[in-house]
């Protein structure tokens, strides 16, 4: 390539189209109720971990929806699993569960 | 002798309360200025929450005012009032003579092409939600078979650039009933609505959005900003993703947009001969906005329908019964003698 002296940053936006949605699929097969979530932000709200670190299951989802793996998994990645989440998630979701299954499907 | 009520406009609000006047023993005409009754119902094909066929509602509507006198294809030409009584000439040259009236005149929808950012009657590919109703009513098939289609909520509506700083109320419903049924019909394909809130209000509506949830409907808290070609004659549509404060784009085979309810322009044109007021929004206003929601100003004309701010169906046939109920309290109230 040639140096033409100054560098392209990579973009920040989301391009659906290249992102990938297959995984997500199997993941929904697994989990099902993840396609409940509509964001309301209890998970997030009540997480103990969230005190310390950032986690937030609601911003996963997102991510993963939006094919930012990664940031999905980063953002987790505080999560003792203690399940308060769980009991505060208003469409019933499992999850305590579906965050074992994210790692299960897209952990290293 | 019966006493005659003019009704303005033959759609659900006009044919209910005609229905319901014509059975408390009134001689009823109804105006329509399109060649056919039933409105905005008549271009539908299902109704939100349930998918109910709109055809079948509007039958039943038809079948109840078999004995009301309707003019189709008739506008008001002039309209006065002669003692305690309206005047109405018709454009079909009948005069009418009636001691009240019932403005039933709906709602016009949005003219899209008027958000050009979005590229209606720009892109073929772009449609509005009455464009939908109209292929899924003639049952034509989008092709190529769509791997990607997206629904904008909110077109015309909380929109106060647009001139229309209101909710119209029945386009949320609307939108995900209508990505379900795409689903249905097109279950590989990726559906997105892009939305700034849900609205959904009614019975039974949050479980039309779980549905859409379930089916794998994906929802985009961000407004549409705008729409391009791409070469290969697909769209480019560009939004934020405001739950992650990203901007995002996709490409999509089509677009819908949820166009919303303005007042209906010659609902107004008959308005102004009667020195009708209306609200900022253009609607008419009503009495009182709480216990006289039917009655106007004017002694005499009543309100029935989304002439007097965006409403559901539902809503509309019970302002339709309402608005019945108090032109025969005000008849035998004025007209006839105890």
């Amino acid at each position: 390539m040639i140096d033409f002296g100054f560098g392209i940053s990579p973009s920040s936006g989301i391009n659906l189209n290249n992102s990938d949605k297959d995984t997500f699929s199997k993941l929904a097969k697994m989990e099902p109720n993840v396609l409940k979530c509509m964001a309301c932000g209890s998970c997030t709200a009540t997480c103990t971990a969230g005190d310390f670190k950032t986690t937030s299951l609601r911003t996963a989802i997102l991510n993963l929806q939006n094919g930012l793996k990664d940031e999905a998994l980063e953002i987790l990645s505080g999560c003792m699993l203690c399940g308060k989440c769980t009991m505060v998630c208003p469409r019933g979701i499992n999850t305590r569960h579906l965050i074992l299954s994210i790692n299960k499907i897209y952990g290293k | 002798m019966k006493n005659n009520i003019l009704v303005i406009g033959g759609g659900a609000a006009g044919l209910e309360a005609a229905a319901n006047l014509e059975r408390l023993g009134y001689n009823i005409i109804l105006i329509e200025r399109d060649k056919q009754l039933g409105g905005h119902l008549a271009k539908w094909d299902r109704l939100f929450p349930d998918g109910l066929p709109a055809q079948e509602v509007l039958d039943s509507l038809l079948d109840n005012i078999s004995n009301v006198k309707c003019f189709t294809e008739t506008d008001i030409q002039a309209i006065n009032i002669l003692d305690k009584s309206f005047n109405a000439i018709l454009s079909n040259g009948i005069t009418v003579l009636a001691d009240a009236v019932l403005m039933a005149s709906g709602f016009d929808i949005f003219p899209a092409a008027k958000k050009e950012e979005y590229g209606y009657g720009i892109y073929e590919n772009v449609i509005t939600n009455q464009d939908l109703e109209q292929m899924f009513k003639q049952q034509q098939s989008i092709s190529p078979i769509p791997r990607a289609i997206g629904f904008v909520h909110c077109v015309g509506s909380r929109d106060e650039k647009a001139g229309n700083p209101a909710c119209s109320k029945v386009c949320c419903a609307t939108a995900v009933k209508q990505a379900c049924e795409v689903k249905e019909l097109y279950p590989d394909a990726d559906v997105y609505c892009f939305y700034m809130d849900l609205r959904m209000f009614g019975r039974r509506y949050e479980d039309l959005y779980l549905k859409a949830q379930k089916s794998g409907v994906r929802f985009i808290r961000g407004r549409v900003s705008e729409v391009a070609q791409t070469a290969d004659n697909r769209l480019l549509v560009k939004a934020e993703d405001t739950l992650s404060s990203k901007p995002v784009r996709v490409n999509l085979d089509m677009l819908v947009l949820m166009a919303g309810m303005r007042p209906s322009e010659a609902g107004h044109k008959v308005g102004i001969q009667l020195n009708l007021t209306t609200e900022d929004d253009g609607f008419f206003s009503a009495k009182d906005g709480m216990l006289s929601l039917q009655k106007s100003k004017l002694p005499g004309l009543f309100y029935a329908g989304a002439c007097t701010g965006a409403k559901t169906l539902p809503d509309t046939l019970h302002e339709a019964r309402s608005a019945a109920m108090e032109i025969d309290r005000y008849i035998k109230e004025n007209f006839i003698k105890k």
